[in-house]
């Protein structure tokens, strides 16, 4: 049913729509909206057999996803930033012990210094804890994504972080499908366990598993990812031959053919960087774009086929890799070894900063022309970082750093286009 | 326990069990039928006081719960020493899943369990010192203010046990730890360190809070049995020796839990919402000293010669526990 | 559940572990003989029948009892318990009362008309010369081994000492009777005044395949004490005798009894109760020299009796006697001192010891007799094979317990004597010591005194002075023991090992240890609170 409504809360009614059992919640911006309607959908009654607990911290909040889990209950959770890093013990003992827990992650900056606007540094931090990641393009995949998680989750024994950019969908009032409880019903089967904790069949889960058998383990969990890299594909059809949409799957690309030169990113950045090469085509240039949903299992295959054309690549993402580059490009350099593809790493966007489509066109042009560095800080203000050297060099207490660049810029709010 | 099955002509009645008592008035522990939730070919130190609180605490839940039991463990001793792969000890339900997150798993469980309509089941968590007082404080603490209907029970060996003992948050008062060793002009814990858990789960005025021993059996599964049958947040804490820590004899082990509760050093009493309303009786009283001379990681104090001041000040501690909780005459100050 | 790798285990995964592979000591069940077993000089089993009687089972608590000794009533009223002495559990609170129990299980054998089987006609025939305690005791033993028992008995009646000697007031006469006939309906004879006179003639007549003497010591030993003609002296066994016949002798008002022994007490409480009003005891040493049990001694103080310690008899007159004062020099014996006294008596009785009779044994070569007692080797046998003794005519102690005892040790070894072989008693178990148990896990329960008649009552009639306890006295009694040595299932090992290694075999049937997992801790030993498992190191 087609709604005008905020990002945040066409997530929560479709997470309500997939009947979960248990809904833990602990406040942190900006997935708060997101819970909060799932509360209110549990008191109101409309999302009955489900339990909500207000936990005491994020890492309680996995914590109770997990024993939930567990028990043989359907799951789900959410956070971002900060919060995903308290419970990153939890994270890798989610995924370690195969649970099915669906999470939203609303993708916020990592502090120091604390920062509440939208970049990829947190679901990054968390990219190789085996974990699936799938990166949501727009609000509407968004809500599309949570129902092919859980179905995915559950049917691999693998946790599912659906990755959705803060602010800039999560709190976005847009035109959304939102799904019919009996299309959700149809296609979204009862969560049958693996393993789970019955008194009547009783199991011990989580032993200390020493060196005679680790690596196995590991290798199982491996495994797991490679699995799902057929399943994402399968799953994304069959959503499409119900719910009657394209959504989900490992990647989409996007005018391709031609294409010299090929831009990669995650998220709703895809949405300007699409606007850019829609101008740049018209103005000839062979650009196209692609849009990488699956980023974790990453699809080194389908990467690579589908930049086999191309001679070059520009991978614009929100996270960096300190001291090193990007992370996004290093798998994207990973896909592409043993080609002879040109591979620019641009870093834009991080801690809110508007990506706009100005800046993108002159980034494309210079990329098309390889006057780019390997590495690209997008929008980089050069002069305050100058200014901010020298006064590191002159004075050993030079005071903290971004206090100093804050008065340096009188402090200027965001630029948003 | 508040009160005493003993008929007064009948003896032997402190024991496990007595051919001459009903056999609903003795012990779980022995009746040849009882669960071993905890059974045999585990890997904890021989005399354990941990090994045997949880079998004797979970056997008594798995029957008050007529069966319907689901364990969460914390990492620690119990942990490691019940499910090195491919054993695993337990023959209940069971879980383990991080240090400090047993009381929000639990939880967890607990919540799917209502959601699928499975009310008889019945959810424990369980955790050493470390993992309750420290690292699992803020989700135990959490656990408690919603009510969540779980029973946590604390086996309290007073150190990070598994881990080659080290201090803990409860940590006595002068004894030797790895991190807190005998040496210099103060050897051993700090005094005016330690929490009390129970007073803490009080102060959440949950349903019920006790403390109990692995020296009195029969009242350990009065409490467990009791507070099986409420429903919201529920704490237990253990008092169990640990002979490596402590540096005691194994067969020791029940000797000295004794030694605690009738120096008056760790008092046994129940309270709900807030307030203590049982407490047991001291039997016989012992000098603090009885208990603290079994045990090397109080050696410090005896040798090469007797620290009074600190000796006096154990001694205090436990006589102030007499009268606060009444540990004598029943009714407290 | 299709359960993940390593991750997910099953139950009972963890039974391959045998952990017993990290012991160097591994605990035992033992039988460790407990205290009063072991003081009992008639053997008897008393932790065994308590324990039965702790349960109500009154009559296996009596079948374990005469395994031993056949004469409870008897002996819960005369037998002065050092089992008692040796009990456990007067370092807790106080001893069992032992003796009480046993005297109510006895009084209920008599009550329910409770018999003893012979056993199977084995074709010998055993002489017992004497019906007394050993005497007895050694019939009813050589019956259940199959033998079959003649008794001469000198007297009207048979008892020997426990009728002539103890009186009404502590040995009821039914009681008595009832015990004895007991026996005699197990097909033992026993002959009535028929005294045995030549007791090589009777071993000649080849009558009998073997011989066990027991005719105690009757002759009241005299005291030299020059004396007027109208001086009334008579000696205790002889007052006992008659008083016992039905036909007590005169005494008069106030009576004198010199000596320190029992018979001295039983003849002046007998005095009291047959009018005497003044009653005296002389004794030649102190209190606590009186070779008399001190609870007897009590019971005649409370009586009325009194007492003249350090003092001799030196003459006696008409009305009076004349008395020297003792006094005790550094080896605590008695010296005189030179000082005398009168005082006012009607009569004197002499309870000076007793001896044996030895003259029937004048023709019988062989035995040794050592200081008015016949010797015998450790199988109770005499110098003369074949004829075995017991009892007061043989050293030992003399109470009736050491007399029952001696009846039972002869029975066994006439057993293997007449079948050729010999009697072995089994090898002795190590004592249930004190320090052996843990004693916390006994509830406090002071011992239940028995009533007493009133002082009146007593001083009066020949009634029982000392009542039995009943029923729910009694259990409580048996349940006060601490069953030391002595497993009585009481579950702590079973619920006190940390490794579940503990296998309960059901009622009845104890414990039994699961080596495969025990690692040796030790703490079911230091928490069994009879002490019957001990630790023994492992072979390597």
């Amino acid at each position: 049913m087609w709604k005008q409504i905020e990002g945040s809360r066409a997530i929560a009614e479709t997470v309500a729509m997939c009947r979960p059992q248990v809904i833990c919640a602990y406040p942190i911006t900006p997935q708060t909206h997101i819970v909060e309607a799932l509360g209110e959908l549990v008191k109101s009654g409309q999302l009955a057999g489900c339990e909500f607990l207000n936990v005491e911290s994020e890492f309680g909040a996995l914590s109770v996803a997990i024993g939930a889990s567990a028990a043989g209950a359907r799951s789900y959770t959410a956070t971002a930033s900060q919060g995903l890093l308290f419970m990153a013990e939890a994270v890798y003992n989610a995924s370690g012990l195969g649970l099915p827990i669906v999470m939203t992650i609303g993708n916020r900056a990592i502090g120091a210094p604390i920062n509440i606007w939208n970049d990829h540094s947190d679901s990054m931090s968390m990219r190789d804890s085996g974990w699936i990641q799938l990166f949501a393009e727009t609000n509407q995949e968004a809500v599309d994504l949570h129902i092919q998680a859980f179905r995915l989750a559950e049917e691999l024994s693998c946790p599912v972080m659906v990755c959705v950019d803060g602010f800039i969908l999560t709190h976005a009032y847009d035109r959304i499908d939102v799904p019919l409880q009996h299309q959700v019903d149809g296609w979204l089967p009862r969560f049958e366990p693996t393993q789970v904790l019955d008194p009547d069949a009783p199991v011990s889960i989580g032993a200390m598993v020493g060196p005679e058998a680790f690596t196995e383990v590991r290798y199982l969990a491996h495994n797991k990812q490679l699995r799902a890299l057929e399943r994402i594909p399968e799953i994304s059809g069959e959503f499409y031959e119900t719910f009657g949409r394209e959504s989900g799957g490992l990647l989409r690309p996007y005018r391709l053919d031609g294409a010299e030169t090929v831009v990669v990113a995650l998220g709703s950045v895809n949405g300007t960087i699409q606007e850019a090469v829609d101008e740049l085509r018209q103005d000839g240039i062979a650009i196209g774009s692609i849009s990488i949903c699956s980023y974790r299992p990453f699809p080194l295959d389908a990467v690579r086929r589908a930049l086999s054309d191309a001679r070059r690549v520009v991978v614009v993402e929100k996270s960096l890799a300190v001291g090193l580059g990007g992370m996004l490009a290093t798998d994207i350099q990973m896909a592409l070894s043993g080609r002879r593809h040109k591979v620019y790493t641009v870093i834009a966007g991080l801690g809110g900063r508007a990506i706009t489509k100005a800046s993108l066109l002159k980034l494309f042009h210079q990329a098309k022309s390889d006057a780019l560095e390997g590495v690209t800080f997008l929008d980089l203000n050069w002069g305050v970082i100058n200014r901010q050297l020298a006064r590191e060099t002159a004075t050993r207490r030079s005071g903290p750093a971004a206090e100093s660049i804050l008065k340096d810029l009188a402090t200027l709010p965001t630029k948003i286009v | 326990m508040p009160f005493e099955h003993i008929k007064f002509y009948q003896t032997g009645t402190f024991t496990v069990g007595n051919r001459l008592l009903d056999v609903s008035d003795r012990a779980v522990q022995s009746d040849a039928r009882r669960s071993n939730a905890l059974n045999c070919g585990h890997r904890a130190c021989q005399g354990c006081g941990e090994a045997l609180g949880a079998r004797y605490a979970v056997d008594a839940a798995v029957r008050a719960a007529g069966g319907n039991l689901v364990a969460v463990n914390a990492t620690g001793c119990l942990e490691v020493f019940s499910t090195p792969y491919p054993e695993t000890s337990w023959q209940v339900a069971w879980m383990h899943s991080l240090f400090g997150n047993a009381a929000a798993v639990a939880a967890g469980v607990a919540a799917a369990m209502k959601a699928q309509g499975r009310n008889e089941v019945r959810v424990i968590a369980q955790g050493g010192d470390g993992g309750t007082a420290d690292i699992g404080l803020g989700c135990l603490s959490g656990m408690f203010e919603r009510n969540d209907d779980v029973l946590y029970i604390c086996y309290d060996n007073e150190a990070y046990m598994n881990t080659g003992v080290q201090r803990s948050g409860t940590t006595p008062a002068a004894a030797r730890t790895a991190t807190t060793p005998s040496v210099g002009s103060k050897p051993g814990n700090v005094f005016g360190q330690g929490k009390s858990v129970p007073l803490i789960a009080m102060a959440h005025m949950i349903p019920y809070v006790a403390t109990a021993s692995v020296a009195n059996l029969h009242d350990l599964e009065y409490k467990v049995e009791k507070a099986i049958a409420i429903h919201g947040a529920r704490y237990i804490h253990v008092h169990v020796p640990c002979p490596l820590g402590w540096g005691s004899e194994p067969h020791d082990t029940i000797k000295v839990a004794r030694l605690a509760v009738e120096s008056g050093l760790f008092p046994l009493f129940e309270a709900e919402f807030g307030e203590v309303t049982e407490r047991s009786i001291i039997r016989r009283k012992q000098p603090a000293e009885e208990y603290l001379k079994l045990q090397k990681r109080f050696a410090h104090l005896f040798r090469p010669k007797r620290d009074e001041e600190r000796l006096a000040a154990i001694q205090s501690i436990a006589d102030r526990n007499i009268q606060r909780f009444g540990l004598q005459n029943g009714a407290s100050s | 559940m299709s359960k993940p790798f390593a991750i997910t285990l099953d139950v009972g995964s963890s039974l391959a572990n045998h952990t017993g592979s990290w012991r160097t000591e591994r605990p035992v069940y033992v039988d460790r003989i407990p205290p009063c077993n072991n003081a009992c000089p008639a053997g008897e089993n008393i932790q065994a029948w308590l324990y039965h009687a702790e349960s109500g089972d009154y009559h296996a608590a009596w079948k374990t009892l005469v395994e031993n000794n056949p004469l409870p009533a008897i002996m819960g009223r005369a037998c002065y318990h050092p089992c008692e002495s040796a009990c456990n559990r007067m370092q807790l609170d106080h001893e069992v009362n032992i003796h009480a129990v046993e005297r109510f299980l006895g009084d209920e054998a008599i009550r329910r008309g409770w018999r003893f089987e012979a056993g199977p006609a084995s074709g010998k025939h055993v002489l017992v010369v004497g019906s007394g305690p050993s005497g007895l005791s050694a019939a009813y033993h050589l019956a259940r081994l199959g033998h079959k028992v003649t008794i001469y008995e000198a007297g009207p009646a048979a008892g020997g000492m426990m009728r002539f000697g103890i009186p009404k007031y502590r040995l009821p006469r039914e009681v008595l009777n009832a015990e004895i006939a007991r026996i005699a309906n197990m097909g033992v004879t026993i002959r009535l005044n028929s005294r045995v006179d030549d007791l090589a003639q009777m071993l000649e007549s080849k009558q009998f395949d073997a011989a066990f003497l027991a005719v105690g010591a009757h002759v009241s030993k005299r005291a030299y004490i020059p004396a007027g003609d109208a001086s009334k002296i008579l000696d205790a066994l002889g007052v006992l005798r008659s008083v016992d016949g039905g036909k007590p002798p005169e005494l008069g008002r106030r009576v004198l009894v010199y000596g320190g022994g029992n018979t001295a007490l039983d003849v002046a409480r007998t005095a009291k109760r047959l009018g005497a009003t003044e009653t005296l005891i002389v004794y030649r040493r102190t209190r606590e020299k009186m070779p008399a049990h001190d609870f007897e001694v009590q019971e005649a103080i409370d009586e009325g009796i009194q007492f003249r310690w350090l003092s001799t008899i030196k003459e006696a007159g008409d009305s009076s006697f004349k008395i020297e004062k003792m006094r005790l020099d550094e080896k605590g014996f008695p010296q005189p001192t030179g000082e005398f006294e009168t005082i006012e008596g009607d009569s004197l009785v002499l309870a000076l010891g007793q001896d044996v009779d030895l003259s029937f044994l004048e023709r019988v070569p062989g035995l040794a007799i050592v200081d008015g007692v016949v010797k015998v080797n450790s199988q109770m046998m005499t110098g003369h094979a074949g004829v075995f003794a017991g009892g007061d005519m043989v050293p030992a102690e003399r109470t009736v317990t050491v007399a029952v005892g001696h009846g039972k040790k002869a029975a066994r070894n006439i057993d293997a004597w007449l079948r050729g072989t010999a009697y072995h008693p089994g090898a002795k178990h190590e004592l249930a010591a004190f320090e052996k148990l843990n004693p916390w896990y006994y509830s406090d329960a002071p011992e239940t005194m028995q009533a007493t008649l009133e002082t009146v009552r007593r001083q009066t009639t020949f009634d029982e002075v000392v009542s039995g306890l009943d029923e729910t006295n009694a259990l409580f009694e048996a349940r006060r023991c601490l069953s030391c040595g002595n497993c009585f299932e009481c579950d702590n090992c079973y619920g006190v090992c940390p490794d579940n290694a503990v296998v309960k075999l059901g009622p009845g049937k104890r414990f039994r240890f699961n080596y495969d997992y025990c690692k040796g801790c030790g703490m079911c030993v230091a928490e069994c609170p009879c002490g019957a498992i001990q630790m023994v190191p492992e072979t390597i």
